[in-house]
């Protein structure tokens, strides 16, 4: 039995990690689950990526809320990434706060956690620590690297880095870049944190986390994962457990409720700074900027196949950002497919049952195999 | 599985190993068969998502978009055939569209139903209403269709852009029909055409 494989594993590399920012880190501690067989070639390895606040437990129970694992729907025995077929390996990013290294760890220089001295990320360090996960994992060239939302800026992050190293690229409900909007949602919730007294310049992992601040974090960015017409269906205008208004600040509400719910389950699952790191990295993803200002130019010396979905509802990250992309594909000449379905549930479809999803996904994966 | 027959004329004219774009691409019925029996590099472009699923569960790489908008974002001369196979009367613009045709591929395929017929004729002449024929079987409302054209519109359209035409192919159903006399006997064409 290989120690490095299976549910719940950790790693501290040595490093050192040299970031975007211009800071190093070491040692680089990296929370990771696999999944399945790696090939005595080790060629059928699948890297999965996670979004904001999601982590390493793709398909297996949450050890906090002992749910099931968040992409289930497409990790699994039949889905279409198989570990009877597949070696399946996702990794908490950097910054997070399941394991991986992040602001919540103890800094090595002064004993004490990292709090706001941990350096600020990008997308592209999450990147390159994940590589360094799989050298430690003996894995060369990925079959496949897949993720959805943040998760597919990881994904085509990867394909920008590492171009030697993957075979294809699976990119969903996600962006090039952050836009405007995105950053200016991202800033209300980390000023929501920033405002709760309890919050301490991030110095509160000897005292209370700010919850009330990450939790209306969490509701401001949930409305963002939902469309307008999922919410009308769902919630409507209906009264939560109520005949009639309070005429008071109650979540008299369904809408009001469900989201105060999110809120405050959120806060027993994630770490308030690394919301603030997380997000900041995401705000910062540019992958043209990064290459001369030309997205084509990112994909140039990539050999992967590329395939895009969006979704009709999605707000967040809309259609047009997938077509971007995928415009630079063409014209960097790369393999790629896209597809917009369609779905009531904006942003978060991604993560949803979705019959043409695992459609799409299944058989661009088995084209490669 | 056998191609329908101006895919089938298509697909005996694009030598192997040739890169080729095949826009409504549908499900990718001849992108496959030119993949598996030419071994060429073959991409795709087609509005209906479910066909866009099909193909990519084929393992075929097809974007998903709109003739009309989308073949701007395509570089020059960036496949040896670019193919339009029963796509030209449903753009809002043809010409535009044939234009970014053979910008993109160094040849083009056209294939189209001709709407001069004599049985789209005889319906016209004798029912007074707007044919629905085998070939043509949606009513004028809901049909995508919406540039009715000829083999000699199509002639005089490309003669017009100087357009070389390399080849020219006719049916009648299953059937093959000479180029005299095209306008009146073929339901479709196939043209081979180069800028």
């Amino acid at each position: 039995m290989d120690e490095r494989f299976g549910l719940a594993r950790h790693v501290r590399l040595p490093g050192p990690l040299r970031l975007d920012g211009g800071g190093v880190l070491a040692p680089v501690e990296i929370a990771y689950e696999t999944y399945g067989t790696l090939d005595s070639d080790g060629g059928n390895a699948v890297l999965i990526c996670h979004a904001l606040t999601g982590d390493q437990h793709v398909a297996s129970a949450h050890p906090v809320t002992g749910k099931a694992g968040w992409w289930t729907r497409m990790v699994g025995e039949g889905r279409p990434i198989d570990p009877a077929r597949h070696f399946v390996v996702c990794a908490n990013v950097l910054g997070g706060c399941m394991g991986s290294s992040g602001p919540a760890s103890v800094d090595p220089a002064t004993g004490r956690p990292y709090a706001m001295h941990f350096p600020v990320l990008t997308v592209r360090d999450m990147v390159r620590a994940q590589a360094m996960l799989l050298d430690h994992l003996g894995i060369g060239v990925l079959r496949a690297v897949v993720g959805g939302s943040m998760g597919g800026m990881q994904a085509l992050s990867w394909a920008a880095t590492f171009p030697d190293r993957l075979r294809a690229c699976v990119v969903i409900a996600s962006a090039a870049r952050h836009s405007a909007q995105n950053i200016a949602f991202h800033e209300v919730g980390r000023q929501a944190v920033m405002a709760d007294p309890k919050w301490q310049a991030g110095d509160y992992y000897d005292t209370e986390p700010p919850a009330a601040g990450l939790a209306v974090a969490r509701m401001a960015a949930h409305i963002t994962y939902l469309s307008e017409a999922g919410l009308t269906e769902k919630f409507g205008r209906r009264l939560q457990a109520r005949e009639a208004k309070s005429f008071g600040f109650d979540a008299d509400f369904q809408v009001e409720s469900y989201l105060r719910h999110q809120g405050i389950s959120f806060v027993d699952r994630f770490d308030a700074n690394s919301y603030l790191y997380i997000t900041r990295a995401m705000d910062y993803f540019d992958l043209a900027e990064e290459h001369g200002g030309r997205l084509a130019n990112a994909f140039r010396p990539s050999r992967a196949r590329f395939c895009l979905v969006s979704f009709d509802t999605d707000w967040l990250y809309p259609t047009a950002e997938s077509r971007a992309i995928v415009h630079a594909l063409n014209a960097a000449g790369a393999p790629v497919s896209f597809v917009e379905l369609s779905s009531p549930f904006g942003h978060d479809a991604f993560l949803l049952e979705s019959p043409e999803l695992n459609r799409v996904v299944d058989g661009f994966l088995r084209a490669g195999e | 599985m056998k191609l329908r027959p101006d895919l089938a004329i298509i697909a005996d004219h694009v030598p192997a190993g040739a890169r080729v774009l095949d826009v409504g691409c549908g499900d990718g019925e001849l992108m496959a068969a030119l993949r598996d029996e030419k071994q060429v590099d073959a991409r795709g472009l087609e509005l209906d998502p479910a066909n866009v699923a099909a193909a990519v569960g084929r393992g075929l790489s097809v974007v998903q978009g709109d003739a009309d908008r989308d073949l701007a974002d395509y570089p020059d001369q960036s496949f040896d055939y670019a193919i339009l196979s029963q796509t030209l009367q449903t753009a809002r613009r043809p010409d535009v569209v044939l234009d970014h045709l053979l910008r993109i591929g160094r040849r083009g395929f056209v294939s189209f139903p001709n709407f001069a017929q004599w049985r789209v004729r005889l319906s016209l002449l004798f029912g007074g209403r707007m044919p629905v024929t085998r070939q043509l079987p949606e009513q004028w409302y809901d049909t995508p269709n919406i540039h009715h054209v000829t083999v000699d519109d199509f002639r005089a359209m490309v003669a017009a852009r100087g357009i070389a035409v390399e080849g020219a192919w006719f049916l009648s159903g299953e059937r093959r029909t000479g180029s005299a006399g095209a306008n009146l006997l073929a339901a479709h064409a196939v043209f081979l055409l180069r800028r």
